[in-house]
């Protein structure tokens, strides 16, 4: 029945209805959006050698004249740094380039595997599925881990092509790039073969059979009717991998070497073992920069999609 | 499509599952290894395991880590439960955007960000690293995706089972628990899988939120990863391999057993028996 | 299913009772122009309607009329924008729905999947906190009224459509609401037991003397159930009268073409009076006599509204006595089996008729065939009047 037009719920006691809303809102506002606050506060702030280890702070009850102070004492130094710092810059290119080499990776080899588990068998499609999920419960970090143990040097992989004499010197994988795209295809892929395996899925076999019955070969058929419909998922997968990969830290620490150095790695350097925080935070704001445009789009994308199912 | 798969399909499935399975079970395979060396296979042991049950420090580390997970899957699945439920039925509210931001972020947020101003907000906070803060990290970041979890399953929802509690005298918040609940049951509890899951793997986040004396399993396997290949650390994670595994199988097996037996009562209820 | 002795008892009692026309009864509920807008969009645009005890009254008209609205105001689910809703003279404003003492069965059913048969039908006693005993005497009395006793332990998915269906009616008498709201109650399910099902209805509002409220699409079933119907139009009412009325006088174009199949002839006045009025064709040619009182100004427009069986068609010439004679030829035909259903294109206009006849001999020695030139004509008392 169309008439029933969604409007708001009605039966439900407004105290109740606040304390739902009130809670995770709460929650969220402290641990997540305010953190994010200090983050960009304390990019502006100086360097010390103290605890915590920058200033100005922020003594409210010190008026209003604290304030100004505090206002007074913020600088973009750090910013400034960041550009002077080659290092940092390079970090960002590099972050950007692995990640997005990453997702064209990925792409080629999920597409196929979506496509041919959206032509299996009805009754073992969610077999596949959980297959393809399974692997994705396990810690990204064994998952990478996994990896250093087959193109280490004298790993498994170089072990079995020297037995095959396909190889003399054993090749140097581990801690390249290649490394790092191979951690970063492997860990990911599962977010990239759902979203499109659930666009392919929906597709209508008789889109097919009828553009067959118009005439149209199969290989155009792919091309002008199921591609164009998978790509919803296509940029579904692509902002789901993209994204998180632009921040990886794990991947590149572990299976990376000094030619893949990330921005997630530098952020860490400047935390950790430099107790630079307004440095590390100046970092992080820029990557937040550089990832909005993205994120913005990804989530316009499924709200749409929430509201359309809704 | 039901028909059988093509040449070409079957090569990119097979393909596929072998690059996402093989490395696991390579993994799994060595730490049963004898031999100290990874690439050399020395018969077959489980001198390493026996090795683990010694080492004190791991031990701790993983039932903090078991405990946090349950901690943080626990309360996670009652916030994002509730968050779903302000997503998908309270309609517009003022500030609803920015909420629906902030459970969406945290699913694409680099790690290292969340942990960077998670501990930021504890220095900030003046409370000291801990167990408590890894819980209010892991919850926090956790709690999101059982909310998407959550969500995804109300939007399915049939309104009229709720609306008919009403009608039948019901009031809302006693609708909610008899009627709404139960019937999303499996996807909460699939949610809480899912916390437990992320909570028990994370490195990065816990690293950042956590202080002296109470490091997981996780941060514990990732300095010593970084010290390189070690057949204990197989047997770490084969285990931790088994457990995860495991859990989602059985899940999985019990739903679809489910599944199966209603499948069958319905069509015997049309078939007038 | 059978009809029962007792049904014979109760139908003088049907045909006598009218209280709508006693202008002092008191209705039991009362929408006084009642308006809902969702946003820019009217859903119900200035209702008022009055439906008393023990009617059975239907809400009639196509998906997005409002009708499925203006009965979930009165559950509670909905609030009217403006307007007053009452019910047994209490203003229902501001009840929540868990305390109106009226029982909503709906479309899907809304069976909840977790409980069995029973618990179903005891959830809405359980929350009047009855007593243990009562509940359990109760779920087995409504159990047995719909035939369901060897169900009481299945759950919901364990039952066909049918037997749900069964489960949401006695769920939502159980409580005996003074009004029982049924949204498309019998839309999931197919032809057969759809009209069987009708039969029980009106069966069960007899037995139980409740308040029926039915929301539906389908005429024939609102036709078959109801006391009166209620014809709605982009949240307006249109017409409120009993299914007869509807279907014999109908009071404008929308409800004679919403309700089975009607010939619309449109035309001008030109004169009325003496018991009759007499129209000239305009989309079709000739002059018509048309019995009425209405006091119509020559020149207005109006239509003539002619229902397909109460044409008469012959190949031989009409009676002399015929009025309302027009000719044809045969465009198309369909053979019903109860009926035969002729299309007539009327010579010299783009008009195409609709006539219906009873076949009630096996077998026409000259039977009207494809092309066949014929005549129609219709009595004056055939064709109702419509100025809107």
């Amino acid at each position: 029945m169309t008439d029933t037009v969604a409007s708001k719920p009605e039966g439900t006691s407004p105290w109740g209805r606040r304390l739902v809303v009130a809670v995770p809102y709460l929650w969220l506002l402290v641990l997540f959006l305010t953190p994010f606050l200090i983050v960009l506060k304390i990019s502006f702030s100086n360097k010390v050698v103290a605890q915590p280890p920058y200033e100005p702070q922020l003594d409210l009850a010190g008026g209003w004249q604290a304030i100004k102070d505090f206002f007074a004492g913020l600088t973009l130094d750090n910013y400034y740094a960041i550009f002077d710092y080659t290092e940092n810059i390079e970090a960002y290119f590099s972050s950007l380039k692995i990640a997005a080499t990453a997702t064209i990776l990925m792409l080629l080899i999920a597409y196929p595997m979506a496509y041919a588990m959206a032509r299996a068998p009805k009754t073992i499609r969610p077999t596949l599925v959980m297959a393809v999920i399974l692997p994705f419960w396990t810690s990204l970090l064994i998952r990478v881990y996994a990896w250093i143990g087959i193109l280490d040097r004298e790993g498994l992989l170089n072990a079995s092509l020297q037995w095959l004499g396909i190889i003399d010197e054993p090749l140097e994988i581990l801690h390249t790039e290649i490394a790092v795209y191979i951690g970063m295809v492997y860990s990911y892929l599962p977010f990239m073969v759902l979203p499109l395996y659930a666009s392919l899925e929906k597709l209508d076999e008789t889109l097919l059979e009828a553009a067959a019955d118009l005439g149209c070969p199969p290989w155009k058929s792919f091309w002008q009717v199921t591609v164009p419909l998978s790509l919803p998922g296509v940029i579904a997968g692509c902002f789901l991998v993209f994204i998180p990969a632009v921040g990886e830290f794990v991947i590149p620490e572990l299976l990376g070497g000094s030619g893949t150095y990330m921005i997630g790695q530098a952020l860490y350097a400047e935390f950790f073992p430099n107790l630079n925080w307004p440095g590390a935070c100046a970092i992080a704001v820029l990557l937040l920069l550089v990832l909005v445009v993205p994120i913005a789009i990804y989530q316009n994308v499924q709200t749409k999609e929430i509201e359309g199912r809704a | 499509m039901t028909k059988g798969l093509s040449k070409i399909n079957l090569t990119a499935l097979t393909f596929g599952f072998a690059f996402l399975y093989l490395p696991i079970v390579l993994l799994v395979i060595y730490s049963f290894n004898a031999s100290r060396l990874v690439t050399v296979w020395g018969g077959f042991s489980t001198k390493w395991y026996v090795e683990l049950w010694n080492n004190q420090q791991l031990i701790d580390a993983a039932l903090r880590s078991v405990q946090v997970g349950l901690v943080s899957a626990t309360v996670a699945t009652v916030l994002g439960t509730m968050a779903a439920i302000v997503l998908v039925r309270l309609g517009r509210f003022p500030g609803r955007t920015l909420f629906s931001g902030m459970i969406y972020a945290p699913l694409v947020m680099p790690d290292i960000i969340t942990g960077l101003s998670m501990l930021l907000l504890f220095v900030a906070m003046d409370l000291s690293r801990g167990m408590f803060t890894l819980m209010l990290a892991h919850i926090t970041f956790s709690m999101c995706y059982v909310a998407i979890v959550v969500q995804s399953r109300l939007l399915t929802f049939d309104r009229s089972l709720e609306e008919a509690a009403l009608d039948l005298g019901c009031p809302p918040a006693k609708t909610f628990f008899v009627v709404t609940l139960p019937i999303i049951l499996p996807a909460v509890i699939s949610g809480w899988m899912l916390a437990f899951s992320l909570s028990i793997d994370d490195a990065v986040i816990s690293q950042f939120a956590t202080g002296p004396g109470a490091s997981t399993l996780p941060i514990e396997i990732f300095s010593a990863v970084r010290r390189g290949v070690s057949p204990q650390m197989n047997a770490v994670c084969t285990i931790l391999i088994a457990i995860v595994t495991s859990g989602v199988i059985i899940a999985s097996i019990a739903t679809k057993r489910a599944e199966v037996a209603r499948m069958r009562e319905e069509r015997a209820a049309m078939a007038g028996r | 299913m059978a009809p029962k002795p007792a049904q014979k008892a109760l139908g003088p009692i049907r045909r006598s009772f009218a209280p709508w026309l006693d202008p002092s009864a008191v209705p039991l509920i009362r929408f006084e122009n009642v308006v809902k807008r969702f946003g820019d969009f009217t859903a119900v645009d200035d209702v008022s309607l009055d439906v008393h005890q023990r009617e059975f009254f239907s809400l009639l008209g196509p998906s997005g009329c409002g009708k499925t609205t203006l009965m979930r105001m009165l559950a509670g689910f909905e609030h009217p924008t403006s307007g007053r809703i009452t019910l047994a003279g209490e203003d229902l404003a501001g009840v929540p729905p868990y305390r109106r003492p009226v029982n909503m069965m709906f479309q899907s059913y809304a069976l909840f999947p977790h409980m069995t048969v029973e618990q179903n039908v005891a959830f809405g006693l359980k929350q009047d906190g009855l007593p243990k005993p009562e509940i359990a005497a109760r779920v087995a009395e409504m159990l047995r009224l719909v035939k369901l006793e060897p169900f009481a332990k299945r759950k919901p998915h364990q039952l066909s459509g049918g037997q749900r269906q069964r489960v949401a009616l006695a769920r939502s008498i159980a409580k005996r609401p003074k009004v029982l709201l049924l949204d498309e109650p019998l839309g999931a399910l197919d032809k057969k037991l759809r009209e069987e099902t009708q039969f029980e209805l009106m069966d069960l509002q007899m037995e139980l003397g409740l308040t029926f409220l039915i929301v539906t699409h389908d005429q024939e079933e609102a036709m078959t159930v109801s006391d009166r119907i209620a014809v709605m139009d982009h949240g307006k009412l249109v017409q409120v009268a009993t299914p007869g009325e509807i279907y014999e006088q109908p009071n404008c174009r929308y409800v004679a073409d919403f309700i089975g199949n009607i010939n619309l002839i449109e035309g001008t006045v030109e004169s009325a009076g003496g018991g009759e009025v007499r129209v000239k064709g305009e989309d079709t040619p000739g002059a018509f006599v048309c019995a009425g009182d209405a006091a119509l100004a020559q020149g207005s427009k109006v239509a003539l509204a002619v229902r397909p069986e109460k044409m008469r068609v012959s190949l031989d010439a009409p009676p002399a006595d015929a009025t309302n004679v027009l000719q044809g030829e045969v465009w198309d035909l369909a053979y019903m089996g109860d009926w035969t259903v002729l299309l007539i294109k009327i010579d010299g206009s783009e008009k195409v008729l609709r006539v219906s006849r009873a076949n009630m001999t096996r077998t026409e020695a000259k039977p009207i065939a494809w092309d066949d030139r014929v005549h129609v004509w219709f009595a004056p008392d055939a064709a109702v009047l419509l100025t809107s």
